[in-house]
């Protein structure tokens, strides 16, 4: 069970050109517990686990691991002293094999002795449950399976820290409940385990203390038992706790004689979504809902034509039209707020101005560039409308948070005032501050009359907001929900009973 | 977001192994092709020596060269380099005080230099490989011209017999015209091929310092986080290119006997043709080393089928690019189909000023 | 508002600073380097002879950092395509019986066209067949001298007709050469375009995150081709005002290596060779600079040979002193010395994810 500390760290300070991630923190961790470390956006959650992890030199403060001093200059040296890491990106090499990326960078024998590292790596793969083989080259599996043997890489290590950085983002149930089982086991052996996450039913689930960040700052420390849901939001959110209950839905007026703002027939896409109809009307806010791998983003996509389109037809009200490439699709009037924001959103090295304005100068044509005075004006608007944080519009939307970026990827669609737009995963890995203010803009989006389809993993965010709730499972629509059945409980019910025809 | 994938029936063939495996059938296929038109000179196993005796510097520079592009880099100075080594050794060995030893020492001895050089300069002061080999290119040439401007033969007698030192093999061989049996002749260059290509082969495969160069070239982050100094991996890297080009130096001066400005000159974009036609990608993270002889004599028997079909010198480059263009576009085309889920692999680090490559998705 | 105006500059610190040290250089050694003088009719100097001279190279340069900031690779064939086009050029030229103006616009009406189909070429393989774009124009790197010596006929065609000279040399009563009047008439064809479309934003958005910007209604293959004809028609003017220059057609040594030039440009032009935000202005400048060094190397007397040397120890100067860990390290120092202590570790250790400084 618990037992003696055995990291300590103290006044802990960390700076970056402009930006200080990390002033003064301490934070202090058991061997045997689950440790987990909450805050929002710019907490300074991640700078903290790559100053233990070595990534990082801090600026000041002491950090002690089982009472001697230490100072880590790289990942190696932290690797070395019982110290794994699993980050949220799979840190592994795609053209190695499963059992390479287990075992590479940790032996010290010249010499790579093939057979024993593949039975054993099969040896390992086994014991974890990971559907993999040794010998597998590892861009041959999936991400979910990726990050497991991540995961199987720090555990092998015999760590005595294991830290895990949003491990749970790209599981789905029985994964997540997999790796819950592998962190208790490693508890019991006397591993402390810090596990960063955003989903606080799993802090809940597993954690045994909770340490708070704020804007870089340390809040506190807390027994989890001690500490009620509520006021550990308060806790993050500090002053700026606002009263997500009060949010009331938009309920549309849907007359069987009303024409569908949009409507899907039959429609499939190389993602392998199976042919499927959707409607929706003017002023709705429907969401998808499905465990990991239901095909809710695939839908969406094929919707946006970001992924090819292998057959069907859609009507943008009543009228039957060609979409065949996310130009047609936006120029119909649909926006997609892609569920990578990192990948697929930002343009990093442009500017916010550039982000926000960039969807609208591709509507206006190659040939009708805006003025830097009209593209500065759309830009301080919506930066004013959307409350982005951001020194100028011109800055790199690198340089800004996670939540403000997700802003300027909204600011980007809204200035297109669409007819129809698809949020997937609007709110996944920003602060819960920004992640009601957008909840709050998609029901008054709504009122205005834009259809908007907003897809999360978490159902409470959905049931506030939408007022139709389709349910997918295994690439296929199983129910739709509305109104009164409108209840978590419904939705597993359906999840539960779905697909068997 | 997708479920777990379910394994499937076979492991399937990594891209390193499948690239190379279609550089293989090819060259085979381009042999036989050879031999079904001028069976004359191809059906001697003579000719098949000859590719290696007189193109050893050729073969011996891709193999450094193959090394550095998996780990994610490359090197365009080697040609300028060996040439360099050619000059300073011809004209050691004319200076009077000049022995073997030394000689071979002063090509290793440059080789390295400039590989130390470059290295330090692109893996610890993290600038860009193009620019900084450019430059080395432009030193060695220049370097080589301030030597000595015209040509040197090489007229020490040790250095003939060395010349003219090659390994007979009795029971292989043809009859020429008169009836006279001629046997095989291995030249000395062909055997330090043969013993290159063996040591760095298993380097690549079986040693720790190899599978670092592969991490590397595959996501240079990610081997960071798991604990491989990438910065000294590719250190070495440079350093062994810097060798193979020192090495391919001597083996050049030993064949051709004279040190020349225009020794190897262009040997750098040949060496890159053969490290890319034997499955060496530019991107880093894939490639064989055993691919790479076969990439280099696949392009030498394309030339000289070229050569052979009588199209004039001034052609010859047309129907290289020409073949070449085929090839590449067959790799690009099988690549694609493999990654048919949208995988990326990362770009090249040196294309990249602060040498970030882009995660794998 | 000088605040303003330096940050828009500080991009092309770089380039600017090389030129000025040059600069400086040359005045130590003769402090005459400045003196324009009049030959033929035209200004004649050291910098005269530097805007000259550097006329292909900016040229090329300016299609280089197209290519680069979308494509995140360079077009190493640059040289050879304006050998071939400018092979087709004196062809045309040769074969009329009179060479008229209407002749050489035609002439280099129908080079360019042929650039373009060059450009065409290297930006099908790269777009469409996802090749990258050095491995893509190595074939025509390799191939292309010997399809414009096919063209030419034979060894170095001759041209030399009045219109020839005075485009490669000085129109009387001009007193600027005719190709820094072409260079100066090209970069204001590029200014016009880019104020007149959204070419900047697209090229742009595509080099630094092609996904993004197909999900934006941006065609990213579109946009990689379309960079790949500029540079075709890059090389067909680069081409035009070679053999003008020249009065002959060498198909082995027309603009040979250029492309190393040209890469050295943009790079020192402040680009990044990874693609994203581009500087026309800083490749303009690195292009010159580049041309500068070439010069003032000669004009130190440094023997031919040995220039190659001093070229790639310049270089090598140049971007010790530019490199991220260098200037970190110059960083932490001077901080130091001013005792503010700011965390300018940054670039030593933010390697881990590469994801940026902040994060969620």
């Amino acid at each position: 069970m618990l037992g003696n500390t055995i990291l300590e760290m103290r006044g802990i300070s960390k700076s970056f050109p402009g930006v200080k991630a990390l002033d003064s923190v301490d934070f202090t961790l058991r061997s045997g517990e689950i440790h987990a470390l909450m805050g929002e956006n710019g907490a300074g959650k991640s700078t903290l686990i790559k100053v233990i992890a070595g990534a990082y030199e801090k600026d000041s403060g002491s950090i002690t691991l089982e009472g001697a001093p230490i100072h880590f200059k790289a990942p190696q040296e932290a690797q070395n002293n019982g110290i794994g890491t699993v980050y949220q990106e799979i840190m592994l090499c795609p053209n190695l094999t499963v059992a390479e990326n287990m075992y590479i960078g940790r032996s010290h024998s010249p010499i790579v002795n093939w057979k024993q590292m593949n039975e054993q790596g099969q040896r390992l793969l086994a014991s974890l449950n990971i559907p993999a083989r040794a010998t597998q080259e590892l861009s041959s599996c999936s991400l979910a399976v990726q990050q497991m043997i991540a995961i199987a890489r720090a555990v092998d290590m015999d760590c005595k820290i294991l830290i895990l950085d949003e491990p749970t983002s790209s599981l789905d149930e029985d994964e997540v409940h997999t790796l819950f089982a592998l962190m208790r086991e490693l508890k019991g052996r006397g591993v402390g385990i810090i596990f960063i996450t955003h989903f606080l039913e799993q802090v809940y689930e597993i954690s045994d203390r909770i340490t708070v960040l704020r804007n870089g700052k340390l809040v506190g420390e807390y027994e989890t038992i001690a500490l009620p849901q509520i006021e550990l939001i308060s806790k993050m959110l500090g002053n700026e706790l606002d009263d997500i209950t009060g949010l009331k839905k938009y309920e549309p007026d849907v007359s069987d004689a009303s024409v569908p703002v949009f409507e899907a027939i039959g429609l499939s896409s190389v993602a392998g979504v199976r042919p499927f109809d959707f409607t929706i009307q003017k002023g709705e806010v429907n969401g998808f809902a499905g465990l990991l791998g239901s095909g809710r983003s695939e839908s969406a996509r094929a919707i946006f034509t970001a992924d090819r389109v292998t057959g069907g037809e859609v009507r943008m009200k009543g009228k039957r039209v060609k979409i065949k490439t996310p130009l047609n699709a936006i120029q119909h009037g649909i926006g997609y707020l892609p569920e990578d924001r990192k990948g697929d959103g930002i343009i990093e090295d442009l500017s916010v101005r550039d982000n926000i304005i960039l969807t609208l100068q591709v509507l206006n044509g190659f040939f009708k560039p805006f003025s830097l005075k009209q593209a500065q004006e759309f830009a301080e608007e919506y930066i004013e409308r959307l409350n982005i944080k951001t020194p100028t519009a011109d800055t790199p939307i690198k340089s800004l948070s996670g939540g403000n970026q997700q802003k300027v990827i909204l600011a980007r669609w809204l200035l297109t005032h669409p007819e129809y737009l698809i949020l997937d995963e609007p709110t996944r890995g920003i602060d819960v501050g920004t992640k009601v203010e957008i909840q709050k803009l998609v029901i008054a989006l709504a009122h205005e009359g834009m259809s908007v389809t907003f897809i999360s993993s978490e159902i409470d965010e959905m049931l506030r907001t939408c007022s139709r709730l389709i349910v997918m499972k295994d690439r296929e629509i199983v129910g739709e929900l509305r109104g009164s059945q409108l209840t978590e409980s419904a939705v597993m019910n359906v999840i539960a009973k779905g697909g068997k025809k | 977001m997708a479920g777990v994938n379910a394994i499937k029936g076979k492991t399937r063939l990594s891209n390193s192994n499948l690239l190379f495996l279609i550089a293989a059938i090819i060259f085979v296929l381009m042999y036989l092709f050879a031999i079904i038109l001028y069976p004359g000179s191809f059906l001697q196993f003579q000719t098949f020596f000859d590719l290696f005796n007189l193109n050893a510097p050729l073969i011996i520079m891709t193999l450094g060269l193959c090394i550095v592009m998996i780990g994610g880099g490359i090197d365009i100075s080697i040609g300028a380099v060996c040439g360099l080594v050619t000059m300073a050794c011809a004209f050691f060995l004319e200076s009077g005080m000049g022995s073997i030893w030394g000689a071979i020492l002063i090509s290793l001895g440059i080789g390295i230099i400039f590989g130390v050089l470059q290295g330090y300069l692109i893996a610890y002061l993290e600038i860009q490989p193009f620019i900084i080999t450019l430059s080395g290119l432009f030193m060695a040439q220049g370097l080589l011209t301030t030597l000595h401007k015209d040509p040197i033969n090489v007229t020490v007698p040790a250095f003939v017999k060395l010349r003219d030192f090659d390994i007979v093999i009795n029971w292989l061989g043809t009859r020429n015209r008169l009836g006279v049996f001629i046997p095989c002749e291995i030249k000395p260059g062909t055997i330090i091929v043969a013993i290159l290509l063996v040591i760095l082969a298993s380097l690549m495969k079986w040693s720790r310092f190899g599978r670092n160069v592969y991490a590397v070239g595959g996501n240079a982050n990610s081997a960071n986080m798991l604990g491989i100094n990438v910065k000294r991996t590719m250190f070495t890297t440079y350093v062994i290119s810097g060798l193979t080009a020192g090495i391919a130096g001597f083996v050049y001066i030993m064949t051709t006997g004279a040190g020349n400005v225009g020794n190897a000159a262009g040997a750098e974009m040949k060496a890159i043709a053969s490290a890319i036609i034997g499955g060496t990608l530019l991107n880093g993270g894939v490639g064989n080393l055993l691919g790479a002889p076969i990439g280099t004599l696949t392009l030498l028997v394309i030339n000289e089928l070229i050569r052979a079909a009588g199209v004039q010198s001034n052609f010859q480059a047309m129907v290289s690019g020409l073949l070449l263009y085929f090839f590449i576009v067959l790799q690009s085309i099988i690549m694609s189909l493999r990654d048919k889920r949208g995988f990326k692999m990362a770009l090249p680090p040196w294309l990249s000023l602060s040498g970030k490559s882009q995660r794998g998705r | 508002m000088m605040r303003s105006l330096m940050k828009r500059f500080s991009h092309l610190f770089l380039p600017l600073s090389v030129m000025a040290l040059l600069i400086i250089i040359n005045l130590v050694k003769g402090a005459d380097y400045f003196r324009i003088t009049m030959v033929n009719g035209a200004f004649y100097g050291n910098i005269p002879n530097i805007f000259f001279g550097a006329s292909e190279l900016v040229i090329l340069s300016i299609g280089m950092t197209l290519v680069t900031a979308a494509s995140r690779g360079q077009d190493i064939s640059i040289g050879e395509s304006a050998t071939i086009t400018s092979a087709v050029f004196v062809q045309y030229v040769l074969q009329a019986n009179e060479v008229t103006l209407l002749t050489i616009l035609v002439a280099f009406l129908l080079s360019s066209v042929v650039g373009l189909a060059l450009g065409a070429f290297n930006g099908t393989l790269v777009s469409i067949f996802k090749v990258q774009p050095m491995v893509a124009s190595l074939i025509l790197f390799t191939g292309g001298r010997s399809i414009a010596f096919m063209i030419d006929g034979k060894l170095s065609p001759i041209l030399a007709n009045d219109l020839s000279n005075k485009i490669g040399t000085v129109i009387p009563g001009i007193p600027i050469q005719t190709p820094i009047i072409l260079t100066v008439i090209f970069i204001a064809l590029i200014a016009v375009l880019f104020k007149t479309t959204n070419l900047r934003l697209y090229v742009e958005a595509v080099g630094t995150n092609p996904n993004a910007a197909r999900l934006n209604g941006i065609n990213p293959k579109k946009v990689i081709f379309l960079t790949f004809l500029i540079m075709g028609f890059c090389s067909a003017f680069a081409g035009f005002i070679a053999v003008n220059k020249a009065g002959r057609h060498d198909s082995v040594n027309l603009l040979k290596l250029i492309m190393m030039d040209a890469i050295l440009a943009v790079a020192i032009g402040g680009n990044s060779l990874n693609g994203g935000k581009f500087s026309i202005t800083g490749s303009i400048i690195g292009a010159y600079t580049i041309e500068m060094l070439n010069r003032t190397l000669l004009r130190l007397e440094i023997e031919p040979a040995m220039i190659k040397v001093f070229k790639a120890v310049f270089i090598i100067i140049l971007m010790v002193v530019a490199s991220p860990v260098v200037r970190a390290s110059i960083t932490k120092v001077v901080d130091k010395v001013r005792g503010k202590g700011r965390g300018a570790s940054a670039a030593m250790t933010v390697k881990a994810t590469g994801d940026g400084e902040k994060e969620e």
